[in-house]
Parts: structure tokens; sequence; C-alpha cells
């Protein structure tokens, strides 16, 4: 893994380090080369991690109190809420860190999206990060529904459902899941386990993604290999940590911000009613981060159709290291991508505020505008744009726009064929 | 190599690796099927309704199995109107006299089938109900008219077990 080798200095470090090589693992890690031009938009990786860790200590702490029971669910949320020492600090911190946890991950897809951080030789990194996605839905969904009240229960109503879209096996299949023949206590009680299962799930992802990452070292804003170690790369320790740290306090205000000053604004009143399998509320919408897929699943006319758009609208980002045929990894030298890239933007933006709005008139019809539009990016503009697009010179190190350097091959060429 | 005769050795491979699929199998069905209904959620299977007090035109919800059942006694309008909808015009063709063997009781399951809410009485532009979820009319029949539902609504097993109770399931 490391670059160089490594030898402790106390005698009992080596001792250990021969025996287990912890010590050589913590010394690639501070070691490890970093690009110098890492921007901002790179420190979500470690505030992803602090999410994590928060959800994780968070939950933990409220499964002591927490009762995964029909009867006592909704009861015993209240109880954390009224009775528990702190109990309402500890489940605004989870509530809104399921929003924090998705705010922080949409900015690190759409980085990877800008940078092309997904394609090669980073797959294989991509798609794990994908699967840590779905499974973060997954949890996040049935995190949602542990606390038995409307939005709970007929969100899981509403997503279990989506099982029986499949033709023959569908209806047993939803059968299976609630355990029963409406979502119940059985469903509850799974639920609670698989919701207490996944977090650990995404940790074990979260070490193979970052091994992953340090096997080709991170991408960066200019988007070329670098050598490493060399004058364009600085140790992860200090720098990169400084960095990490300082862009995490500044997520934390904002964090700080949702749980101390509006802990309720991203959730639903109805979720404060007590669930009931005789009352659907009016107007049944998941939480925002799922907003743009529910857009997508409901300007499908068609139930099985349906469904099978809003998992493609997921699953097509697996295919993306092989959908975009570009060589050129940044926009910063792809003067048509970078166009489309925040047309991208704004029509998940659109489908985000259509998913929550109510499905009729002329919302559909922009739904369904944008739900087209969006695999049309993948499928049709970015393998046409890898051949069709000028792209820019690229420069040959990260060190060369700054400081003159080396000037780039291509730099040269266009300037040969200007003075012809 | 390939013309060679299998060996014992392959044999015993074979046989090795299929008692192991077989036995793996046998471990992993327990720990798929202890998710399906259990014998308590299966116990709950029927429940009787005194209909007595419910008037022409009025709905009743009850429980069922965990999922509300409307039964509904019809008017006279709303019998004809089910009845003369024309089967070329309807997504799930079902007539209404398969539908409701007794036209002015019309039972089935509360339960949209698109994605399982509960739609609303009285709505709708079929006169019938309509969900709030995503959009689904159903006629005076229960029968899906408009939206992305599928099927119409389920109508459950039951019968009269004399003039004013329906038993379900």
């Amino acid at each position: 893994m490391s670059e160089h080798e490594y030898t402790p200095a106390s005698k009992f470090g080596k001792w250990f380090n021969d025996r287990l090589p912890l010590l050589t693992l913590a010394s690639h890690l501070t070691d490890y080369p970093t690009p110098k031009n890492l921007n901002y938009w790179w420190t979500f990786g470690g505030i992803l991690t602090f999410c994590l860790i928060t959800q994780i200590v968070t939950g933990l702490t409220l499964a002591m109190h927490y009762i995964a029971h029909a009867d006592m669910a909704f009861e015993s949320v209240e109880h954390i809420m009224r009775d528990v020492n702190y109990g309402w600090l500890i489940r605004y911190i989870h509530s809104n860190g399921a929003s924090m946890f998705f705010l922080a991950v949409y900015i690190h897809i759409f980085r990877s999206l800008f940078y092309g951080s997904y394609k090669s030789p980073r797959e294989i990194i991509w798609i794990i990060g994908i699967i840590i996605y779905l499974l973060m839905m997954a949890a996040a969904f049935m995190g949602y529904v542990l606390p038995w009240g409307q939005m709970s229960f007929w969100g899981a109503t509403v997503i279990t459902n989506l099982f029986s879209a499949i033709p023959l096996v569908g209806e047993g299949i939803v059968t299976w899941l609630w355990g029963g023949y409406s979502v119940d206590n059985p469903t509850l009680t799974r639920f609670f386990t698989l919701h207490y299962l996944i977090p650990f799930l995404i940790l074990g992802l979260v070490v193979l993604h970052i091994w992953a990452l340090h096997v080709p070292g991170n991408n960066n804003p200019v988007g070329i290999d670098v050598k490493k170690p060399s004058k364009d790369t600085v140790p992860f320790h200090p720098y990169i940590v400084i960095k990490d740290a300082f862009a995490l306090l500044m997520f934390m205000i904002v964090f700080a911000f949702f749980i101390f000053y509006s802990p309720n604004i991203l959730g639903h009143a109805d979720n404060y009613i007590e669930a009931n399998p005789m009352v659907t509320p009016a107007h049944i919408v998941p939480e925002w981060y799922l907003l743009p897929f529910y857009a997508i699943l409901r300007s499908v006319p068609d139930k099985l159709l349906g469904v099978i758009a809003m998992l493609s609208a997921i699953l097509i980002l697996a295919a993306l290291p092989w959908l975009d045929t570009s060589k050129i990894r940044s926009a910063v030298f792809r003067p048509l991508y970078k166009q489309f890239y925040w047309i991208l933007v704004v029509d998940v933006l659109i489908l985000g505020y259509m998913g929550a709005m109510p499905a009729e008139g002329l919302y559909l019809l922009i739904a369904r505008v944008a739900t087209a539009y969006y695999f049309l990016h993948f499928l049709v503009v970015l393998p046409v744009l890898g051949f069709k697009e000028k792209t820019l010179p690229v420069p040959l190190s990260i060190t060369e726009p700054v400081l003159g350097g080396t000037p780039s091959l291509a730099a040269a060429k266009q300037k040969e064929s200007f003075e012809k | 190599m390939s013309d060679k005769k299998p060996e014992r050795r392959e044999f015993l491979f074979t046989a090795s690796y299929a008692v192991g699929a077989v036995g793996l199998g046998a471990v992993v069905w327990p720990l798929v099927d202890q998710m399906n209904p259990d014998a308590s959620v299966k116990a709950l299977a029927s429940t009787e309704v005194d209909v007595s007090s419910v008037k022409p035109g009025n709905t009743i919800t009850v429980l069922w199995r965990g999922k509300p059942v409307f039964i509904r006694r019809r008017t006279q309008e709303e019998i004809t109107e089910a009845k003369s909808v024309k089967m070329e015009d309807l997504k799930h063709p079902e007539k209404d006299e398969d539908r409701a063997k007794d036209p002015e009781w019309l039972v089935m399951l509360g339960v949209c089938t698109h994605l399982g809410c509960v739609p609303l009485n009285d709505k709708g532009d079929y006169d019938g109900w309509f969900c709030p979820c995503h959009g689904s009319h159903y006629d005076t029949s229960g029968r899906i008219r408009k939206g992305p539902a599928p099927l119409n609504m389920e109508v459950p097993k039951y019968e009269f077990v004399n003039a004013n109770t329906i038993k379900i399931g």
C-alpha cells in the first residue's frame, strides 16, 4: 500500500508492527500524497465520514430508549423527546443528521460528475460509492418508518408496494416483506433490525471506498494523473487534515442551525400523528432527498414502467464510467460538457421540486420533460459528447498553469498552428 | 484432456458441491421463510361486520387483516351508473354484476392497486373513489378509470351470514 518502507522508532513499536502492521497503515494514511490543488469540494469525503459516525453514535443511544412495537413506537419516540435526558437533542441530531448526510453525499456525487472522478482508473471507487448511496437510501427510508407516524406508515406502504409491480411474484414478495397482509408490527420490527444493520455495512464499504481511492490516489480539479509523491502533492497530514477540519466546522454550523433553530423544517407535520391504517394523509411526500426519484416514478403513467424508470435512474449512475466516452476528466477543459453538467444539475433540482408537488396538470408535464432529459443526458448526451466535443488543452502538470513551468504538448501544438 | 473419461475424483467433487448446495438451501430457507406471515397473523383471517345501520349512499370502513375494507350500500343511481359502463372503456374489464353479487352492496379492499394508499370516498371524476397519493380515479363499482393504478380495487371473499351480517375472509 505505502510507497515507502516504514520503520517504527521505538523497539516496542517495531515488535508490534512486525506482528500487526497498524503503524505502517497509520503512516500510510498520514503521509498519503494528495494533489495540492484540491479545492473545498474535495472536503466532503471527510464530512461524510463525520456524518456516518454521528448517525451511528446518536442511533445507538436512541436505540437504548426506543421500542420497536406498533403499539409503543410512537409513544416511545415522544418519551425520548420529553423525558429522556437530552433525548430531544439526540433525536434532532439523528433526524436532521440524515438530511445533512444526503446534502453532503449529493455535493460529493456532483463533484465527481463535474471533475470526472468516476473515470478510469477510479471506476470501482465510484461503483462502491453508488452502493453506499443505495444503502443510505434504504437506511433513511427504514429509519423514517420507526417513529410510526402517519408519514412513516404510508411511506412504508407506498415504497414496499413498489415491489408489487414485479409480474407474478410481486404480491408474494410484498407479503414477505411485510410479514403479513399490510404494514404492521412484523414490518416495524424487521425494519428496525435492518436500520440498525445497514450503517455498519456502509462503514465496511467506506473502508473499501477509501482503500480503492488510495490505490490510484485522488483525482483533482485539473483531472490529470499526478506523479506521487512529487512537487504536485502534499502529505495528507497536516495539509488536508486541517483543510478538512475547517470545512467540517463550516458544515457543522449549518448542521447546528437546523438542530437548534428549525429541527422540524425538513420533516412533515403529519408524522406527529400516530400511524392509522384506515386513513391516508391527503398528500404523501417522501423526504426531500428522495424527491427527484419520486418525481420520476410518478411521471410514468404505467405502474411497472414507473418503478423500472425510478430504479434505472439510480442504477444508470453505476454505468457512468462507460457511458461517458470522453478521455478528459475535468469539466474545466470540456466547454460543452460543462454546460450540460449545469443543465443536469438544474434538471435534478426541477425533478426534486416536482416530486414535492401534486402529480397533475403542468407539474406532471414538467416532471415528464425533466425525466426524459435526465435519461437523455446519460444515454445520449454523454456518449456522443466524448466523440464530438472539442476539448481545451490540458496542462502537463498541476504546477504548470500556476508557475508556467513546462508548456503542455497540446498548447505548444496549438500555438504552432496559429503561427502558421 | 477433453476426451478423457471423467475420473472418480471429479465425480466426488461434483457430488460434494451438490450435497453442499442442498445443505446450504436447507439452512437458508428457514431464514427466509421466517419473514412470511406467521401463525398469529394468519389466524386473524376472517372478520364479521354488522351492516344493519348502513343507509343507502353510505360507506363504512372496517379493518380486515390490517387493511381497510369498504362496505358501500349503493344508491339506485350508482348501480345504474356502474352497470351502464361499456367494457371497452375499462382498463381492467370486469362486469359490475361480478363485483357486487347483491348490487346494493359493494364490498372491496379500500386499497389503491397502485401503491396501496386508501382512496377517498365520493371523490374523483367517476363519482366513486379518488386516491390522493398518485391520482387514480375509481368508479361506483370500484373499477379503475383514470390514473396509474393497473387494476380495479380487489373484491375479497365475503358472504352474508344473515341479512345484517357480512363475513369477510
